[in-house]
């Protein structure tokens, strides 16, 4: 989407129908849906009143919600300041070619493939202290761990789920970015003497730069809306620890029922995404503009 | 120093690889043991090995259907969202058209939207059509961030075959639908497989859709799973067993495309 030297031709609007149709059945309709809800107090299906912004007003008051705003927030740097550095590591020691490369690329991805409740109930399996490896190790050395009686812990063993879970996307991303660099471009610098720290960052991180950038925008996205994990493993506790944005809306939704709230949060949550999506997308298409000039000049 | 350096990273990714691996075996390891034996004892391996577990999912239909189940709605989702992207991917790809760039963003923001948000109107909505409870909902809503994820990748893979074929093919005469298909086509087709793996993951682990949309006859598999904590407490053998089974066919695609990933990835959105 970056060239602009493509002919004009409004045609091409038909091409894209099939798209505009399905995805105006699984995402405008109900989206309106929720604008609906969101702007009425309904009683029974028969009995409705327009309750205008009310609803709006009373979820940004919400103290829960606050609370598992910023629990959200510090949930997704956190997934990032880890999950960014390692697969930037993992994609350096993945071997090139071979048999290796071909074990190593089937084990590091094999957890992408996991349905996400699968790896819920993984790791609480594993972090039980009376069944659970995890769990036990740790109690054999001292300390009292439980993910469901520690809000530490909790929150600590959901952040090394997230991070067993998703660093793999990250590494494969960096892998095949790591694989695009000619090797015209490792020899060069090697004429030049260059250090192994000075090949890293000046040859393979700007290469790599433009799979890292979706990997951020990917991994940002994706922890913002973390659901299933966290439910199967600590269903939301103790207490509020690891209640994030999706597993408060759906408990507001599906739990209580409350329509109205529920529909209100629903859209402020989904504008903050398109705000953050808004800004990402065209931050990354400045970036890949100006490294295409780079290549030119 | 050379040889030093190679050993450190070797040492890095055998520690990662373990770190991957460990809790799968645990999980693997638990299939294999009964229940008494998991909440009994504490052992590496199991003591009384058993296939009970399996035979007990792959006898009982209540259990494999939901396999079956999870794999018709997630084939049909891959199905659909591919052939819907191809064109859609062609047109962002090679013409400029108004408000290609907002349609292309809007599309984007659909891949980025929790399903929590859209959870209550495609119940409504489902319900409304009558499709509730069929795996053509589940498909159907699962296009939602798969639609947008095939089109974003099939657009990078396009932009990279340059455009001079296209027009080559048209002076020699060929129509577009022949041209795309027999020329076009087998250009991309590392694109096509890797999009179609995308979406067959995105839409094999997704649970919070799939288990809301269905009840009886298409449940899926990852809904089938929760049942397993009843009044008597977990049933953590038949629970990890069933949770093995899972990870089968997504280690299968893996295998067929792991070639494809890397390079897919690089051809692909760089």
């Amino acid at each position: 989407m970056s060239a602009s030297n493509k002919p004009v031709n409004q045609k091409a609007w038909f091409l894209i129908l099939p798209v505009l149709v399905c995805v105006a059945f699984s995402a405008i309709l109900p989206l309106m849906t929720v604008v609906n809800y969101s702007v009425q107090d309904i009683i029974s299906p028969e009995r409705r009143v327009f309750v205008g912004t009310e609803w709006f007003v009373a979820i940004m008051r919400d103290e829960e919600l606050h609370g598992a705003l910023l629990r959200q927030i510090t949930f997704s740097l956190a997934v990032l300041l880890i999950e960014i550095p390692l697969g930037i590591a993992l994609a350096l020691s993945m071997p090139a070619q071979g048999w290796r490369a071909s074990v190593v690329l089937v084990v590091v991805s094999l957890s992408l493939l996991i349905p996400w409740n699968v790896v819920g109930t993984i790791w609480q399996i594993f972090g039980r202290s009376d069944i659970g490896l995890m769990g036990a190790a740790l109690q054999g050395l001292g300390i009292e761990y439980s993910y469901t009686g520690n809000a530490a812990h909790a929150w600590l063993t959901v952040l090394l789920m997230d991070v067993w879970h998703w660093t793999p996307l990250v590494a494969l991303l960096g892998y095949a970015g790591l694989r695009s660099i000619p090797d015209a471009y490792y020899q060069a610098a090697s004429i030049d003497g260059a250090s192994k720290l000075a090949v890293f960052w000046y040859v393979q991180l700007p290469k790599m730069r433009g799979v890292l950038m979706i990997a951020v925008l990917l991994r940002f996205m994706d922890s913002f809306m973390i659901y299933t994990e966290p439910f199967v493993l600590t269903g939301g506790g103790p207490g509020n620890a690891t209640t994030f944005l999706s597993q408060f809306l759906t408990q507001k939704a599906v739990g209580q029922f409350d329509l109205g709230p529920a529909a209100a949060f629903s859209l402020i949550y989904f504008l903050i995404i398109l705000l953050m999506c808004f800004v990402l997308f065209n931050w990354m298409q400045r970036v890949g503009t100006q490294a295409k000039e780079g290549d030119h000049a | 120093m050379h040889e030093k350096r190679f050993h450190k990273r070797s040492i890095f990714l055998i520690a990662y690889m373990v770190f991957a691996l460990l809790p799968v075996y645990w999980m693997v390891n638990m299939s294999f043991k009964t229940n008494t034996e998991i909440l009994a004892s504490f052992a590496l391996f199991p003591q009384h090995f058993t296939w009970e577990n399996y035979h007990l999912i792959l006898t009982d239909v209540s259990w494999y259907s939901g396999y079956i189940n999870s794999l018709i709605y997630v084939a049909l989702n891959t199905v659909v969202s591919i052939t819907v992207a191809l064109p859609a991917a062609y047109a962002f790809s090679r013409y400029s058209f108004l408000g290609d760039k907002h349609v292309f963003f809007w599309l984007l923001t659909n891949r980025m939207t929790p399903p929590a948000v859209f959870l209550l109107p495609f119940f409504q909505l489902y319900t409304t059509v009558g499709l509730m409870d069929t795996h053509l909902a589940v498909a159907m809503a699962h296009l939602l961030f798969n639609v947008p994820l095939a089109v974003w990748i099939l657009e990078g893979f396009m932009s990279g075959i340059p455009r001079e074929i296209d027009e080559t093919a048209y002076i020699d005469g060929y129509s577009f639908p022949r041209f795309f298909v027999r020329i076009f086509l087998p250009l991309i087709k590392a694109g096509v497989g890797v999009a179609a793996f995308f979406c067959f993951m995105f839409s094999w682990v997704e649970l919070l859709l799939a288990r809301t949309l269905t009840s009886v006859n298409a449940k899926p598999i990852v809904a089938t799973m929760t049942r397993t904590v009843s009044a008597a407490g977990m049933d953590w053998a038949t629970l990890a067993a069933a949770g093995v089974l899972t990870i089968v066919p997504g280690a299968i695609v893996i295998w067929f495309v792991r070639n494809y990933i890397a390079k897919g990835f690089a051809m692909g959105r760089v």
